[in-house]
């Protein structure tokens, strides 16, 4: 099966915070790349307690993308074989880690995006992408209360971490608006302001860009990591 | 009709959780005998999207079954999504003699989207209702891990989903 590609014709909207509700292809390829992202962190975390949340909730997302990937195609060759213009994630899932305020800032503004997106799912005429949103809407409300109640500790907290969850919003929030779906920003809000956190404009443009496959530079070499062992071997089983 | 297929499943454990087995986790949705008994099909629902007990609960369902029938047909259905309210009244109490809290009784409250996983009602250890969360996660996607203010122990919660 061809793995369907974004419409080129989908123009940006000029009213930030209207962002189109992704296709599938779209929000596969998020949960792997935010998957990967959260991965990276397992060994590497501030407790284990977090080497163990983050890895689980890696995992939740990886059950995720194989839902959806597998649905679309065969899941090995589309997580494997693509280069990364094939890839239709939004750019915010592919940046590197920073520090963990940038993560867990990160996080949360996927998470918000998914929520709204499994939601919107609930209802969808395709029985299995309404299958993989119904068990993921569940997991989804553990990683917003992960998520978030990281960044209020930590935006909240001393004035290091304050100081770093400033630098991470400064350096996420232009690429928001792939994701700031109808209601994101009314989930998003209030927790940055319980974390004392400014509540930037939403960008008005620059909406449509990894789902039309334009990726920032990170991605390709995620990508390398990713898939080196199935390129290396292909058809390894273990 | 499909009494034989319901017993070898009885027996057939969580391979994370084993003193657990596929029924009293809920996670059969479906026996159906065909072909003169010389057949049989399966529907399991997974518990968590990543779990990888899920693949290992495949094949050990399959592989338990084939010893008794020519056929063996295993298949995932994903909606209504499982949840923890599908657990046997014997796989709670199960869970608690493993030293696993089990989660929260269904009460009806649990309407889509979940915001909270529930808590422990009592440390599975000393029985004091004194306890509180060290992490949302734990062991297993299906766990968090808590601990009691009173015996100091740590301990597993089964998570309400």
């Amino acid at each position: 099966m061809k793995f369907p590609m974004a419409s080129p014709t989908s123009e940006p909207t000029a009213v930030p915070g209207s962002a189109a509700l992704p296709d599938a292809a779209v929000v596969a390829d998020a949960c792997l790349i935010a998957s990967h992202r959260l991965s990276e962190w397992v060994s590497n975390a501030p407790t284990m307690e977090e080497d163990v949340a983050l890895g689980n909730i890696a995992l939740d997302l990886l059950g995720q993308a194989r839902g959806l990937l597998s649905h679309l195609g065969d899941e090995d060759r589309l997580a494997y074989f693509r280069d990364a213009a094939e890839f239709r994630n939004p750019t915010i899932c592919e940046l590197p880690n920073g520090d963990f305020g940038h993560t867990v800032l990160r996080s949360w503004f996927i998470d918000a995006w998914l929520e709204r997106v499994w939601c919107a799912w609930l209802d969808a005429g395709d029985e299995v992408v309404r299958g993989v949103a119904e068990k993921a809407i569940k997991e989804n409300a553990y990683h917003r209360r992960h998520s978030s109640s990281w960044v209020i500790r930590l935006g909240d907290g001393t004035d290091e971490s304050h100081r770093r969850m400033v630098d991470a919003l400064d350096a996420l929030w232009p690429y928001v608006g792939e994701i700031a779906v109808a209601g994101w920003i009314d989930t998003v809000e209030p927790v940055l302001a319980e974390a004392a956190l400014p509540v930037p404009e939403l960008p008005a443009d620059g909406r449509e860009v990894g789902s039309l496959g334009r990726h920032t530079e990170y991605l390709g070499a995620l990508l390398a990591e990713s898939q080196s062992l199935a390129r290396q071997f292909p058809g390894a089983t273990w | 009709m499909s009494a034989r297929a319901w017993d070898i499943l009885a027996e057939v454990a969580d391979p994370e959780i084993p003193v657990l087995s596929v029924l009293d986790l809920g996670i059969v949705r479906a026996v159906e005998e065909s072909d003169g008994a010389r057949r049989v099909s399966v529907v399991l629902t997974p518990t968590y999207s990543g779990c990888p007990a899920t693949e290992v609960i495949e094949h050990d369902v399959s592989a338990a079954l084939a010893a008794s029938y020519d056929e063996v047909d295993v298949t995932v259905q994903l909606s209504p999504a499982w949840t923890t309210d599908w657990l046997s009244d014997a796989g709670r109490e199960k869970l608690l003699g493993f030293g696993i809290v089990p989660p929260a009784a269904p009460d009806g409250r649990r309407q889509l989207p979940i915001v909270d996983a529930g808590a422990p009602a009592a440390c599975p250890h000393c029985g004091s209702a004194d306890v509180e969360e060290i992490a949302g996660f734990g062991s297993t996607p299906c766990k968090a891990l808590w601990r009691c203010a009173s015996c100091r122990e740590p301990f597993d919660y089964f998570k309400a989903h």
